[in-house]
């Protein structure tokens, strides 16, 4: 396997990229002042550090991901395969997309893939929802 | 060393033929729209009086992004802010690497074949690089020291990493189908025949593979109606912070990404530069009868049928772009995760199922 033009590909990829960000870095006027360098959040003053807290759900996506992106990488060499490996090697990969499957469906059930989370049971409208 | 020159021409010639077409699509999707929208259109820019219909547009937007000014957030992380960008135009770029556009090329005993690199890894190597371009926005959101960015780099990636298993697995049934993941073999497969007249396309193998690799790929390079991510006139996305030819650099990657899927999406299902019934002598057509053609007019024949599928299919997503609104952020995981995602599974079993049954 000759990896050789990929890796001359790369570099002339990346010769692109350098060259043309040397030449703005050349040609463009370089003029900040205060204002222009605040944060830009339409106009309000910005509060805090922007490097806040955020959504757990994203959390859960991603460890979804994982757990799908693994079985696509196993899928792929068996898929290559399949016809030298026969019927037992498709019953094997069922077996192991169905068990993938009933994970699937426990976080299907359990709403994590509902972006707008149900509210739960207990829980108790305040004075100023109703 | 004649070897290292006929590479280093074909690097050359794929790196000029992507950039000059992704220049030309940025004018494309403008003139399209207008056209669309029963408007004029980007006609303003013009040399000595002359528009030749606004192609001169892009160019004027090239020069543009060198001379504006580039500026830094002065909190945020200098270093991610200046890679972010590369990072989301390097891969684009690198992904055709493995996409042939022709096949081998005779002169005299000399043979070249029209593939910058002929990996057995062929689809993998695709997996791999597209996968990278997720980092570009999220160090993009994160360095840009601007709370709006963060959430939208968060987002994007968020969408992202869902639409590229959809793509891993709308995928695995056509890799059954041809047994290989090297993308010059599966072309040469799809110059075959099904029922003595059918070309052998992935499309007539895998119809509901490509009904869900395209817009799992769309939503991956994060265009309408998948575009939450960047939405140009209603939501602050992850590339607020950036300007001059940083922000050119995400905005060409988009259009580079165009190209690179489109010429995807013929290698894989429109038999990339097959021509129906054009074999390596001429035509022989299944009726009966056939033309013979000499060598390069088969190459140049072959070669234009790419490029006509390409620019299909750029065409194709243009369209749409213009034509559907955009998905909100939940019918965009539920369309995936509960949509695309079971329908890919049991496309593979099924796939391969019949694979069995017929091979006996």
């Amino acid at each position: 396997m000759n990896f050789a033009p990929v890796l001359l590909f790369f570099a002339a990829a990346f010769a692109l990229v350098l060259i043309s960000l040397i030449l703005n870095r050349l040609l463009a006027p370089r003029n900040p002042y205060p204002l222009k360098l605040t944060t830009y959040e339409c106009g309000e003053e910005p509060v805090g550090s922007p490097w806040i807290r955020f959504n757990a759900r994203f959390y859960v996506i991603a460890l979804i991901f994982v757990v799908f992106d693994v079985e696509v990488l196993f899928l792929f060499p068996w898929a290559v395969n399949l016809k030298t490996l026969g019927m037992f090697a498709w019953i094997e990969m069922a077996v192991f997309i169905l068990i993938l499957s009933v994970g699937l469906a426990y976080v299907w059930a359990k709403g994590d893939l509902e972006w707008i989370k149900p509210k739960p049971d207990n829980y108790l409208p305040t004075q100023e929802s109703k | 060393m004649l070897e290292t020159a006929i590479i280093l021409a074909k690097i050359w010639g794929v790196l000029l033929t992507l950039v000059t077409l992704a220049a030309i699509m940025t004018w494309v999707e403008r003139k399209q729209s207008a056209v669309m929208q029963d408007r004029l259109g980007a006609n303003r820019a013009d040399v000595f009086g002359l528009r030749i219909i606004g192609l001169f547009q892009p160019m004027a937007d090239g020069i543009k992004m060198f001379f504006k000014e580039d500026f830094v957030p002065p909190k945020g992380d200098k270093f991610l802010h200046t890679l972010a960008p590369i990072v989301a135009f390097f891969p684009a770029v690198v992904i055709f690497a493995v996409v042939p556009f022709g096949d081998v090329l005779r002169i005299g005993t000399l043979e070249i074949p029209l593939q910058v690199a002929r990996l057995n890894i062929g689809y993998l190597f695709i997996l791999a690089f597209g996968g990278l371009t997720i980092y570009g926005t999220v160090l993009a959101g994160w360095s840009s020291n601007n709370k709006y960015s963060l959430l939208g780099g968060l987002r994007a990636a968020a969408q992202m990493i869902s639409y590229e298993v959809c793509v891993g697995l709308s995928l695995v049934g056509l890799i059954m189908v041809f047994g290989t993941l090297q993308l010059d073999l599966m072309v040469k497969q799809q110059g075959e025949l099904i029922f003595g007249f059918l070309p052998a396309w992935g499309i007539f193998y895998q119809p509901l593979g490509f009904l869900l690799f395209f817009p799992a790929v769309i939503a991956e390079t994060k265009r309408v109606p998948f575009d939450l991510p960047e939405g140009e006139s209603e939501i602050i996305g992850y590339y607020t912070e950036y300007s001059g030819l940083r922000f050119g650099l995400f905005y060409f990657a988009e259009f580079i990404e165009i190209i690179v899927m489109s010429a995807l999406f013929s290698t894989l299902f429109f038999g990339g530069y097959q021509v129906p019934y054009l074999y390596a002598d001429g035509f022989v057509f299944p009726w009966g009868g056939s033309w013979n053609l000499p060598h390069l007019v088969v190459v140049l024949l072959q070669l234009g049928s790419f490029f006509i599928k390409i620019a299909f299919f750029c065409w194709l997503q243009v369209l749409i772009r213009w034509t559907l609104p955009r998905f909100r952020y939940d019918q965009l995981m539920r369309l995936c995760w509960t949509g695309i995602l079971p329908l890919a599974v049991l496309n593979i079993l099924i796939t391969g199922g019949i694979l069995l049954l017929i091979k006996g």
